[in-house]
């Protein structure tokens, strides 16, 4: 991205003496910029670093922090919570990140029609996504209570007799939240949407003049130029699947079965502000990190096999 | 910033018209179950929190429309409950709220208005540092400065959720950015000619320009507030101090609580982002919209 509206080339290219003018500018700007500055000084580079350090220690907040090098990290394969909880979160991944991406689509396809009151229809659907996930999970342990919650109603209405316990079983937690995730796909649609309204309407014109069926017309040239939003997506929704933790928490509060809901987060939460592990907590952390780092590199290295980027935004950010 | 408009209809050729409305129709079709899908949770929650105590919360069938029960004393019990007093909730998260709008917004457009209007060494370098500590997880950061702020005495006060907002927030200041690059150069320079100094030309002309903007931060800045249940349930150990997320949980995981009165807590969590939604709809589609644009 590039960072300037004003930039001239020369005012910053020589590393030697400014202007008077120019060096006034310059403390001007790194004023403007102090504030930020120190946050990133004490809010992100010294905690990082404390969290690195601090993985390799165990440390209640009481005692001292004592050192004990790679133990933290090799608890870790023994550690049943650290499974249970990676795979809870795989689990969630796997099912919602697919679901998600074909369900955003499609909805946003249906919403850009130009038909009449579209307008009050996109309202209804955004809805949720203002919604407090804390909220959402409230009502939702409601809904999907086994016995006589509307969502089992509606399925035994449809002829399933033995509908899922959702929340109370051990398999069927993770797709409760995964529906709960579909019941607020709006938020996601805003950004197809958003990325479909970017696209020419004259390619559509000229395919039309093309004779190209409304599918041709989808998978040749909506998809494609679809695919920077695809890709965007499916980098915030993995990085959004490691973050869960309100919804997790209420519900596992409130009725679902234990372990059933142990994200990732949650997991780091218990160890640390509940167990006071947080040495533990913290290399745990770190590999997170770690894992989603090079999951978006390995999904960032594939991209320019599959991410379509239009002439004028190449060489951008 | 919002959406680009919609395009008008254009003639199409008769052969097209039929199939069209069949088209229509179907669309309106899968959209009106799905808006159906969207509404009847909500309605059914409304119903359950206008209930009297001791009535059945689930019903067969269900029902998603009050017709029986108006109990809205049930909303002012949660309000003035005296275990969670959920108007207390709402003025401490409003405190919050307010708090972090002075910090974030003034912190943010400053950074803002170096990056996009003024020239210094660095600059691009420390754009793309910007644009990265936007990846970095929360998760890292989470323990160690909660480890800072209580070495500091700040556990069990609001400190912690506020004063970081006075430094700064990345995607913000990327948010703002982007829109100060709009803004005309020339009415810098006038000013600069007419001897204003980059306080005043940021604080006189900048900042009222980018109010556009900065609606959509502060849009952003309470759905974050109003949403956030980690911050206040690691940081918050008083009740009088809680936030309406943190009540809510606290009251959603008690043994069998009344479920038309959590209901109705439920509700007023849900309906002030609602209001806020429907007011800044455009602004906040657009925010988001922008966001996975440029991302």
């Amino acid at each position: 991205m590039e960072a300037s509206g004003l930039e001239t080339k020369s005012a910053t290219k020589k590393k030697g003496k400014l202007s008077p003018l120019a060096a006034r500018e310059e403390r001007a700007a790194y004023l403007f910029l102090l504030p930020w500055i120190l946050g990133v000084i004490f809010f992100l580079l010294g905690p990082i670093l404390a969290s690195f350090a601090l993985s390799f220690t165990k440390w209640n907040l009481f005692s001292p922090p004592e050192w004990v090098g790679l133990a933290n990290y090799q608890k870790m394969f023994h550690d049943r919570d650290f499974y249970n909880s990676m795979g809870v979160t795989l689990k969630y991944m796997l099912l919602s990140i697919p679901l998600f991406s074909a369900a955003a689509l499609g909805l946003s396809v249906l919403l850009n029609q130009k038909l009449r009151g579209m307008y009050v229809l996109r309202t209804v659907m955004f809805m949720p996504s203002v919604l407090a996930g804390t909220a959402v999970a409230v009502m939702f342990s409601m809904l999907l209570q086994p016995d006589a919650g509307i969502v089992n109603q509606f399925l035994r209405g449809i002829g399933i007799a033995n509908p899922p316990r959702w929340l109370m079983s051990e398999q069927w937690a993770v797709p409760a939240i995964v529906l709960m995730g579909l019941w607020g796909i709006g938020g996601g649609t805003i950004i197809y949407l958003a990325g479909l309204q970017n696209i020419p309407p004259t390619l559509y014109e000229a395919a039309d003049i093309d004779g190209a069926s409304a599918w041709q017309k989808f998978t040749r040239i909506t998809l494609p130029l679809l695919t920077p939003t695809i890709f965007f997506q499916l980098i915030t929704s993995l990085a959004a699947a490691f973050q869960i933790f309100d919804i997790a928490f209420v519900l596992s509060g409130r009725g679902a079965r234990r372990g059933a809901l142990m994200f990732y987060l949650l997991n780091i939460y218990n160890e640390s502000f509940r167990e006071s592990r947080f040495g533990y907590a913290s290399a745990l952390a770190w590999v997170l990190v770690l894992i989603s780092a090079i999951t978006i590199l390995v999904i960032n290295s594939t991209s320019n096999r599959w991410v379509y980027y239009e002439v004028d935004t190449k060489g951008e950010s | 910033m919002g959406l680009p408009s919609n395009i008008r209809g254009k003639k199409r050729p008769f052969q097209y018209r039929i199939s069209k409305f069949s088209k229509n129709f179907m669309v309106y079709g899968i959209l009106f179950i799905l808006c159906a899908f969207i509404l009847l949770p909500l309605g059914w929650m409304f119903t359950t929190a206008l209930r009297p105590d001791n009535t059945p919360t689930f019903t067969i069938p269900p029902e998603f429309f009050p017709t029986k029960y108006w109990h809205w004393e049930n909303f002012s019990r949660a309000l003035t409950n005296r275990n969670l007093p959920f108007f207390i909730f709402t003025l401490n998260t409003l405190k919050i709220f307010a708090l972090n709008v002075i910090g974030s917004v003034i912190s943010c457009t400053m950074c803002a208005f170096a990056f996009s209007r003024m020239r210094f060494r660095g600059k691009k370098m420390l754009f793309n540092f910007l644009l990265v500590t936007m990846l970095i997880p929360f998760a890292v950061l989470m323990i160690p400065t909660f480890i800072m702020f209580n070495k500091l005495g700040w556990y069990g006060t609001i400190l912690p959720l506020v004063v970081p907002a006075f430094f700064g927030n990345a995607f913000f200041i990327f948010l703002i950015t982007q829109y100060m690059k709009t803004i005309p150069v020339a009415l810098d320079e006038a000013a600069i000619i007419d001897g204003a100094n980059y306080f005043q030309i940021y604080w006189r002309i900048i900042l009222p320009l980018s109010m556009p903007v900065v609606a959509v931060q502060v849009v952003f800045l309470f759905l974050n507030t109003w949403g956030d249940l980690l911050g206040p349930l690691i940081y918050l150990t008083n009740t009088s101090q809680f936030t309406v997320a943190i009540g809510l949980a606290s009251f959603a995981t008690r043994e069998n609580p009344n479920n038309n009165l959590l209901m109705a807590a439920n509700l007023i969590m849900m309906i002030p982002p609602l209001i806020l939604f429907f007011f800044a709809q455009e602004k906040l589609i657009g925010g988001i919209a922008s966001v996975g644009l440029k991302g």
